[in-house]
């Protein structure tokens, strides 16, 4: 499953194993909000980076406290009809301040890059091959945006002030 | 007795069709290829389902039609609606009430 | 009214081009129907009975000449010469080709308008009183907050994937003409004790299959902090509304499982935090926007002798069609000219190319180029100098549009029903022009008085039936259609749903169901007694008696 992060496509050097399966020895590891809150001192003992997976069904308020923990969010989609991640991103990066990398996992398709882009996820794991090409595409498709994000860019308040300005 | 004949509608422009004898879609249920058993229907639907693959037509399904001797239509009022039209709209064109 | 801008014209035209590439991908295989549903229904692009459905967003039901005739030609280059206008304001075409929508959508995008949103889980078109800005009854214009919801809901990267469709509906009005307690979110504007404009703030109304009344969640919200209230609204909901069933997923279901108070502290909660970093409603943008809502240029000499009352006297037929489809302006000497789309035995809501046309004309030379669109399916000239209403009326009268039975027993809500819809239980449209024809005698109407009779062909009640005064109900029974009778539905500022009746009738019997009911009233009225006012003092019974005393 390629991985595009920052409008790329990038080596995944993340570890996700299930509840269940041993901790690998080294290297970045995410794992779920469970087995975090059960083997904090493990996983912190590791000296390794450390992410999460979140479900969709996971509020935000239940790790905001630990978030200094971790380097990478990965927020899962169940499917593409599922909103709430997109919800969660915009709360991490804009009430919380999370600069690490958010990503969008499990039934992730072109046609919603641009929303999850304009909440705050940097990287997108996908399904189908060719998707570097289609990812630049969609995410070039609408360059104007009405409401305000964490994402400044192209959002319309801006651009009407900057050119109110400019007049 | 009660045939089946396998409709659909058509991906491009959405209309009301029927899965024919020579394996073709037509807007015509005269052209319908009809099934009298479940295997028969069974081989209607995954012939559809091909055509669906293709992206020839959408959603398709089985419908039962009255067979008996006289007139080849629908049972269920839904796909006698699908086949013959909005009723009121009698000149394909004009709302009605403006139809004089 | 509201015009775009340079990036409003460059975003619209970005939204076609992405659109043309998700049909050509579907076309060409690379997208499955799976995958194209929810893109296409995005754009309002359904595939019902027949061919594709088109639901084009008329924005709070403000149209110009211009729209209009652009309407018209999408009637007659794309479909089959008509359109129907919807109980959202909207307008639809139920004979479109997939293959034409992209350089449809282009079409539209030069006019300013779109089809963005009138379908899928997302906050779809808002609505608002059709009289806005000419209402006597009116403390502010609602369109002004309405198109900021518009552009503020629009692709919102947040609330696209919500857990069902959201539908917001403001007035500025002491009557309530937009439905608001069925929606939502309804948004009132109102004052406070210190007399400051604001907005009361109703959630969880709706209809459906669980209909409910929208409960206050909020008396007063400051104006300026109309989005960040809307924002922190929609992301509860998005949180936590059902999402394991579809019939459970509105927001009316979240406020009656939690209650209305629960839900209100987790939304301020919510604002709390929401407000203090959301900026983009500055004053300098509220303005820009809000000029273009100023009032048209009246007459201030247009108060003086008309010649109306003349004409009502010389013309008894105008005279009807004044009384019955004219109401009061805010500006003296100007009125509102509602024109029926309810033709005797004619589609609710339908409207030709032809017509179109004219009224746009008609537009262009009575009412200031504008014209609205209304949730019970007609259209309106807002601004018509009663000097002219005679004129007016006698050309609507030569496009058959001069029917003057708004507000009575034929203006009847319905939804296209099985002659259309796929999701359809049963026809809706045969129903309507039945029982137009059988209350043909508008002198009979007439007497009958105030009745909003609505019909939906299934559950989902498009066609508003749990808020008709009689309302009708399409379901399916056996292979057969037949149709349940509720009572006493109101969507005004005092808000009902109907009650079932009884057992439903049969396609033939429907019409003389209806007439039972009529006569029921007619007998037991006390003078002057409208009859939701006489259903609410008599109850279901004596209808219920009556109805089925012969079964």
């Amino acid at each position: 499953m390629p991985l595009i992060k920052n409008g790329a496509i990038a080596e995944d050097a993340w570890q996700f194993p299930a509840d269940d399966a041993p901790l690998p020895g080294q290297g970045p590891v995410a794992i779920s909000l469970e087995r975090w809150q059960r083997e904090r001192e493990v996983l912190q003992a590791r000296r390794a980076p450390l992410g999460l997976l979140v479900k969709s069904d996971t509020q935000v308020e239940d790790f905001a406290a630990d978030l200094a923990e971790f380097e990478l969010i990965a927020l899962d989609f169940p499917t593409f009809r599922d909103g709430r991640p997109y919800s969660a991103a915009r709360l991490l990066r804009e009430r919380h301040g999370y600069t690490g990398e958010l990503r969008a996992v499990g039934d992730v398709s072109r046609d919603q890059f641009l929303f999850m882009h304009r909440c705050g996820f940097d990287a997108f794991q996908v399904s189908s091959g060719g998707a570097l090409e289609g990812w630049l595409r969609a995410v070039s498709e609408i360059s104007i945006w009405y409401q305000p994000t964490g994402d400044p860019r192209g959002a319309l308040g801006t651009l009407r002030h900057r050119r109110a300005a400019a007049e | 007795m009660k045939l089946d004949i396998v409709s659909a509608n058509r991906l491009t422009d959405g209309r009301v069709v029927y899965l024919t004898r020579d394996d073709g879609w037509s807007e015509s249920i005269i052209d319908g290829r009809s099934a009298a058993t479940k295997e028969e229907s069974a081989d209607l639907l995954a012939d559809a389902e091909r055509a669906v693959e293709a992206g020839i037509v959408v959603a398709p399904y089985l419908v039962s039609m009255a067979d008996d001797g006289g007139a080849f239509a629908p049972l269920h009022f839904r796909e006698r609606i699908r086949l013959f039209g909005p009723k009121h709209n009698r000149d394909g064109g004009q709302p009605a009430g403006r139809v004089a | 009214m509201y015009r775009y801008d340079e990036f409003d014209h460059a975003f619209v035209h970005q939204r076609v081009a992405q659109f043309r590439d998700q049909v050509a991908r579907r076309l060409s295989g690379e997208l499955s129907e799976d995958e194209f549903k929810p893109l296409r229904l995005m754009n309002g692009l359904y595939l019902q009975l027949h061919a594709y459905m088109l639901r084009v967003a008329i924005p709070y039901g403000t149209l110009s000449s211009r729209q209009m005739r652009c309407l018209a030609h999408i009637a007659r280059r794309y479909d089959k010469g008509y359109g129907h206008i919807t109980t959202r304001q909207n307008i639809q075409y139920n004979w479109i080709k997939l293959t034409e929508v992209p350089d449809l959508l282009a079409d539209l995008a030069e006019v300013e308008m779109h089809a963005i949103q009138t379908s899928g889980n997302c906050i779809r078109n808002v609505t608002a009183d059709h009289f806005a800005g000419a209402a006597a009854d009116e403390i502010e214009d609602p369109r002004l907050w309405c198109e900021i919801i518009r552009q503020w809901s629009t692709l919102h990267p947040e609330f696209s994937f919500l857990p069902r469709k959201f539908k917001i509906a403001v007035s500025g009005a002491a009557k309530d003409r937009a439905a608001l307690r069925v929606h939502d979110i309804g948004v009132q504007i109102c004052r406070n004790d210190a007399g400051e404009i604001g907005f009361e703030v109703m959630v969880g109304g709706g209809q459906g299959r669980t209909p409910m009344i929208a409960k206050t969640i909020r008396k007063f919200l400051p104006k300026a902090e109309l989005l960040s209230y809307l924002e922190s609204i929609l992301r509860v909901y998005n949180q936590l509304g059902r999402r394991d069933n579809m019939y459970k997923a509105r927001i009316k279901i979240l406020v009656h499982e939690m209650g209305a108070d629960a839900l209100a502290e987790m939304v301020e909660a919510e604002w709390r935090q929401v407000r203090e970093g959301f900026v983009d409603l500055p004053e300098a943008e509220v303005a820009r926007i809000e000029r273009y809502f100023a009032p048209p240029p009246f007459d201030p000499a247009a108060g003086s002798d008309s010649g109306l009352d003349t004409a009502r006297r010389a013309d008894s037929e105008f005279d009807r069609w004044l009384e019955q489809n004219v109401d009061a302006h805010r500006q003296p000497g100007y009125a509102i000219a509602t024109i029926s789309l309810k033709s005797d035995g004619g589609v609710p809501g339908d409207i030709d190319a032809a017509q179109m046309e004219a009224v746009a004309d008609l537009a262009e030379r009575f009412s200031f180029d504008e014209l609205r669109a209304t949730h019970q399916q007609n259209l309106v000239l807002p601004h018509v100098r009663k000097g002219d209403l005679y004129e007016l009326w006698q050309s609507l009268k030569a496009h058959g549009l001069a029917i003057a039975n708004r507000g009575l027993i034929s203006d009847i809500i319905a939804c296209p029903g099985m002659d259309y819809c796929s999701l359809a239980t049963a026809r809706s449209i045969p129903v309507a022009q039945a029982i137009s024809a059988r209350f043909q005698d508008l002198a009979r109407q007439k007497d009958i008085g105030d009745l909003r009779l609505n019909i939906s062909g299934c559950i989902n009640a498009c066609g508003h039936h749990h808020v008709g005064h009689i309302g009708i109900l399409g379901l399916e029974k056996k292979g057969v259609e037949n149709y349940q009778i509720t009572l006493g539905g109101r969507a005004d500022g005092e808000a009902a749903i109907g009650a079932i009746v009884g057992p439903a009738f049969s396609a033939e019997d429907i019409v003389g169901a209806v007439e039972t009911v009529v006569d029921t009233y007619l007998d037991l009225r006390e003078t002057g007694e409208p009859f939701i006012d006489a259903y609410a003092r008599l109850g279901r019974e004596p209808f219920k008696e009556r109805l089925y005393a012969a079964h």
